[in-house]
């Protein structure tokens, strides 16, 4: 069995949930292949072919795949998925914005957001928000599935860098033109590959507010994440927004500060290892999936939660 | 210009999901159904760009039982011209319904199609995509703000990082997402008014479009639930309980 994974990057660094998906292959017994599409993208192929059980990394660089939009990329992993049998891609805003295209164009159903792998056609994946799990066999003659990378544990380094390929390949398109991007750069963790997430709610009450939260996360060498709720106030940008529709994050300490626990935003953080809540009105749903609770007042508990790390 | 909005009924957002004691599927018997959330923001959309001038005729498609004719209605009563109908079993898988809205398509010749980015019970974020693909047309998906102009629309889209901007020549596929707009509620005069308007019904035979069968579901059950925790009294117990207990913390 080949099994393609796209790789997850921005032409500089290969993100960490590349780790994961290449975790998530090793449930196919096969040779693991990575794609690389983008533009001056030489140390992404480079980091990827280290990563341990990686055979082989397929590296195509051209202008056209330099924003990985849908329509470039595409046709490209469409003519690569010809001898392969297994197409897995990050269930990030990019992974779910290419991949059901390729599954369209190669007329076999999609897998989102697969959370473990039975067997090779046998799959789990949440429905309703986490609220239900969904065992589903493909019928298909290839699988193509978005993966939920907190579900599967990162791989590490492998001795020997695997050989990267270089395709000759590139799908210009003109119906879509790339404008612009947010560039946001920071020296915090990724949200979704962090060990511990400090996130805040609509109770911190302002955006002034919301930045009492740096000093703590940084005590913790924590990444910030957000409720819908503090996204919509404005008080921090909506790419930290964990839940159903922002990030899905599992790490290994998550402090909630400040949340009520709507569905939408737990469906976003209730498989982390261990939740704490901190939020002044004891009836918040967030208690019930907490490990460990504490009703203060935040703007008195954040200073001596920061003071006794 | 005409504008195509999919309208899909879900189980309403604020009801608690039931499934079924035999794991076959989630318990919609008895259930409060409603418009898909992300739907509710393309029909709002579509129904500014027509009260700006920028589109002429709204037309919304759902796929479904009769029911659906229910959710078709709430939209005309928001401001949706006239809808159509394509009659069929309430749990299509993605690729089937992005097959029939393709046929739809080539129907309508729309100028532009507007969907949520995902349905609130499947949770699959696929349709848009897929009719994409499948129509050879440009797609904009997650958008946060639609501006048209010379025959192209510049879509803000919320991704991981924060904010890209594409510009989509139109016809094109644009997926919604929760910070495009706030949904506006029918008014009673609308939802009086929308019962008059037109919805045209199709089966898939009369759309050309086979539907065939590409995943099986085995089971579908509720996720373990997580052991209840403790309360902290204090700062000081918190921290010690990360350590000790935990083990989390250095």
């Amino acid at each position: 069995m080949n099994i393609l994974i796209i790789a997850e990057h921005d032409n500089v660094s290969l993100k960490a949930a590349t780790r994961h998906l290449v975790k998530a292959a090793a449930a196919f017994s096969g040779t693991v292949e990575v794609l690389v599409a983008g533009a001056a993208c030489q140390g992404v192929a480079q980091a990827a072919s280290r990563l341990e059980g990686v055979s082989r990394v397929l590296l195509a660089e051209h202008d056209c795949y330099a924003q990985q939009v849908a329509e470039a990329v595409a046709p490209l992993v469409v003519a690569l998925m010809g001898s392969r049998q297994v197409l897995l891609a990050a269930a990030t805003t990019t992974g779910k914005n290419v991949l059901p295209r390729v599954a369209a164009l190669l007329d076999v159903a999609q897998l989102s957001e697969i959370v473990a792998i039975r067997d090779s056609r046998t799959f789990v994946r949440p429905n309703y928000a986490g609220n239900v799990l969904v065992t589903v066999e493909s019928l298909d003659p290839c699988i193509v599935a978005t993966v939920r990378t907190s579900a599967f544990e990162a791989v590490g380094e492998q001795q020997s860098a695997a050989p990267i390929d270089h395709l000759d390949a590139s799908h210009p398109q003109t119906q879509s033109r790339f404008i612009s991007a947010s560039t946001l750069q920071s020296a915090r963790p990724e949200l979704t590959a962090a060990r511990v997430v400090v996130s805040g709610g609509r109770g911190l009450g302002s955006a002034e507010n919301f930045r009492l939260l740096d000093g703590l996360a940084d005590k913790l060498g924590a990444a910030i994440g957000a409720s819908r709720a503090a996204v919509d106030a404005g008080y921090i940008g909506n790419d930290h927004q964990v839940g159903q529709t922002g990030k899905v994050v599992a790490p290994e300490l998550y402090l909630a500060i400040g949340i009520s626990g709507a569905i939408q935003h737990l469906a976003g953080m209730k498989d982390s290892k261990v939740i704490v809540a901190i939020n002044k009105d004891p009836e918040a749903p967030i208690f019930q999936v907490a490990d460990y609770g504490l009703v203060a007042d935040l703007f008195s508990a954040i200073p001596a939660l920061e003071a006794a790390l | 210009m005409k504008v195509l909005v999919a309208v899909k009924r879900t189980l309403d957002p604020y009801v608690k999901v039931r499934v079924k004691q035999d794991q076959s599927g989630v318990d919609l018997s008895a259930a409060k159904m409603a418009m898909n959330p992300f739907c509710e923001i393309a029909v709002e959309e579509a129904v500014r760009l027509k009260e700006k001038g920028v589109a002429t005729e709204l037309v919304a498609v759902s796929i479904g039982s009769d029911k659906v004719q229910d959710q078709l209605r709430a939209a005309m009563a928001l401001g949706i011209d006239r809808s159509i109908h394509v009659q069929a079993d309430d749990e299509l898988e993605s690729l089937n319904v992005a097959k029939l809205l393709r046929a739809v398509v080539q129907q309508e010749n729309p100028g532009l199609i507007l969907l949520g980015k995902q349905a609130i019970d499947s949770d699959n974020n696929q349709v848009g995509q897929m009719l994409a693909a499948l129509c050879g047309l440009p797609q904009a998906t997650f958008a946060s703000s639609i501006t048209l102009r010379d025959g192209w629309a510049e879509v803000a889209r919320e991704v991981d990082s924060g904010e890209q901007v594409l510009s989509v020549q139109l016809p094109a596929v644009i997926t919604t997402d929760l910070r495009l707009n706030e949904p506006r509620y029918a008014k009673l005069p609308e939802i009086m008014k929308a019962k008059k308007k037109p919805i045209a019904t199709f089966t898939p035979a009369q759309l050309g479009v086979t539907l065939r069968q590409h995943l099986k579901v085995l089971s579908v059950a509720e996720p373990p639930p997580r052991k209840a925790g403790v309360k902290v009294a204090s700062v000081a117990e918190l921290v010690d309980r990360l350590k000790n207990d935990a083990k989390v913390l250095a």
